[in-house]
């Protein structure tokens, strides 16, 4: 064998360039290496293709052509006749509400629709980089604020809505927010605690992470709706979406805390040392040196956290808030509407679907950015 | 060359108060002893080079100057200054000693001018503006200035070292501290940053340099410290210790130095 290469050493001309053969490059090229590059490959091919026709078309059919829309006062006989071959989405029509807003006031609910719309915009302004400014901050505290206002009510003559009458998306995007927002400050603190030289420091840090994580969300969730009340004094009593959002914040800020410490872990110590060197204080450090680098590292198990959290924030069931999923469930409680299940949660689902995908889009986006200019 | 040479001699000014004083400094890394009973003062405006063969605590003497270690005997007194756990105290030291690093530690996502103006703007609370021509002055003289809006990983070993030195300086520090500043680089941009630190030598600034480069240490050195095993075995003239070397520790050092080039 080894002949051959030894034989090949004769002096060539230099080629001129010219380009790949045809059938290697292009869409052609792509599809003979990957989709047809034998007889077997071939054949799982056209299987794959088949099916993934007929689904679609199955697909399309029941959820489009031969879906029912609207039917008039709750009459679903019409749905009832075309179970299995069309999709229902007239309950999606006569539930959106309750699957939005939940048993808030029915006049009321342009206060929680404006409060998702403040949610959405808020995320929005907050991924473009152009705000990301000081003020960003006031603008968060501002809105969270405006949103709290808007959902109680009391004032400006909006009548008071109490917590338990609050429900749906409004619930799920609350949790979600005040719970990363507030729990990934407190994951940084934590995070450099437990990296701390101080021993009381350090120990305090590891104490909580490990606590927390050692238990699963729903103790907590139930530890915070019925044993908590227990320890407050008598007449005192501090809301339920409160202390569940206590115990997500808890929650959450042990996990984010082990990642950012990931992020601290992973930067060089050169990087402390230059910093040291020049003189800088030990905020100075963090702040400007150690934080920025070690938290985009760390953006794709971050943003994979977030993610997690946002659907985790559905475990509230059990303590009887009313979430995305609870109000999407208990929808189709209504006999009228029972058995329409698959509609529902194919709706909620796509819901979910759609923060979390854009949540992953834009940490792609934003790592792909922020590391444009490699590392050292 | 000896003209040069004779310009260095003239520019070390050994009567005035030292701005280094290391006394009987101990340092112990777990078990191993890495730094036995050193003893040295640098003189304002004096530049030292100190070699000796890896292990010696060369490097680890340097960096207990600006306290990136603490020595756990001894005294070290930095412009009058001693060091100690009075974190006052190393925050005025800090702020006087420049350190340059084997590998440049350049902020990665801050470019070349925001690497220079951080400190002077932070720690010497100097206005953005006046750090940036502070800072352009000082690439100016590294002779990098069109590199300003760059980031560290878009340039050249040397370049980025020279940017090194370049914000060290941004601080003004009165004495500088480079550690083993060439060994990291590529053999055509050692000369570029030899090159840099021989300019700041002839500005009179206070040096000390732990390095492998004996052409370096004949060029600029006051005074070259040989270190093996955590011990300062000779102080000389660069010309006098390389061509006399007193001991077979240093005679065996220089012998592996010459062979190695």
């Amino acid at each position: 064998m080894s002949d051959i290469t030894l034989n090949a050493s004769a002096k060539v001309a230099e080629a001129a360039p010219r380009s790949a053969p045809i059938s290697q490059i292009g869409f052609v090229g792509w599809m003979r290496a990957n989709l047809f590059s034998g007889w077997l490959s071939t054949a799982v091919t056209l299987l794959l293709a088949y099916m993934i026709v007929r689904w679609a078309i199955g697909f399309v059919d029941w959820a489009f052509i031969n879906a029912v829309w609207s039917v008039p006062n709750n009459q679903t006989q019409a749905c009832r006749d075309l179970r299995g071959t069309g999709a229902c989405w007239a309950v999606i029509n006569e539930k959106h509400r309750f699957i939005l807003f939940g048993t808030y006031p029915y006049e009321e609910h342009w206060r929680p629709a404006l409060c998702i719309a403040l949610f959405v915009g808020l995320y929005i302004v907050s991924a473009m980089r152009r705000f990301w400014r000081k003020e960003l901050a006031l603008i968060w505290v501002g809105v969270l604020t405006l949103i709290g206002v808007l959902m109680w009510g009391g004032v400006l003559g909006m009548p008071y809505v109490p917590q338990e009458r609050w429900g749906g998306l409004v619930i799920t995007l609350i949790l979600a927010t005040f719970g990363l927002a507030l729990a990934f400050p407190l994951a940084i603190l934590v995070a450099l605690g437990r990296r701390s030289k101080l021993p009381a420091i350090k120990a305090l840090c590891v104490l909580y992470v490990e606590l927390i994580r050692g238990v699963p969300l729903i103790s907590l969730l139930f530890m915070a709706s019925v044993m908590f009340p227990l320890f407050l004094p008598e007449g005192m009593n501090i809301d339920k979406l409160l202390r569940a959002q206590l115990a997500i914040i808890l929650f959450a800020g042990a996990y984010l805390a082990e990642v950012v410490r990931g992020g601290l872990q992973s930067l060089s110590k050169g990087q402390y040392e230059a910093a040291d060197a020049l003189g800088l204080s030990y905020w100075q450090k963090t702040g400007f040196i150690i934080l920025p680098q070690a938290l985009r590292l760390v953006i794709p198990p971050l943003v994979n956290t977030f993610i997690g959290f946002f659907k985790d924030t559905s475990l509230v069931l059990i303590i009887g808030i009313f979430d995305l999923l609870t109000a999407g469930k208990t929808a189709i409680i209504e006999p009228a509407w029972q058995g329409f299940g698959i509609e529902v949660y194919l709706t909620v689902g796509a819901i979910y679907f759609i923060f979390c995908f854009a949540m992953s889009k834009y940490s792609q986006g934003l790592e792909a950015e922020l590391n444009r200019h490699g590392r050292r | 060359m000896s003209e040069t040479l004779d310009h260095i001699a003239s520019a070390a000014r050994t009567d005035a108060p030292p701005a280094i004083m290391l006394d009987k400094v101990n340092k112990w890394f777990g078990a191993l002893h890495v730094l036995r009973d050193v003893s040295l003062n640098v003189a304002l405006g004096e530049r030292v080079v100190v070699c000796g063969p890896s292990g010696s605590g060369k490097s680890t003497m340097i960096r207990c100057i600006n306290r990136l270690e603490t020595h756990q005997e001894g005294k070290i007194l930095v412009n009058g200054i001693e060091l100690s756990d009075d974190l006052k105290a190393l925050d005025d030291i800090r702020r006087e000693v420049g350190m340059v690093f084997q590998s440049f530690n350049l902020f990665p996502h801050l470019t070349i001018l925001e690497n220079c103006t951080l400190a002077p703007i932070w720690v010497r609370r100097m206005p953005k503006k006046e750090a940036e021509e502070l800072a352009m002055e000082y690439l100016t003289r590294v002779r990098i200035p069109e590199q300003a809006k760059k980031y560290p990983g878009q340039l050249s070993g040397g370049q980025q070292q020279r940017v090194a030195i370049a914000r060290a300086l941004c601080m003004k520090p009165k004495i500088m501290l480079f550690d083993e500043p060439t060994s990291a680089l590529d053999p055509e941009m050692i000369k570029e940053v030899l090159d840099t630190m021989v300019g700041l030598a002839e500005t009179g600034m206070t040096m000390i340099c732990v390095t492998h480069e004996m052409g370096f240490a004949r060029q600029v050195a006051d005074r070259v410290v040989f270190m093996d095993r955590g011990e300062i075995v000779e102080i000389g003239e660069p010309n006098h210790l390389f061509e006399n070397p007193q001991t077979e520790r240093l005679k065996t050092f220089l012998s592996q130095i010459l062979r190695g080039h």
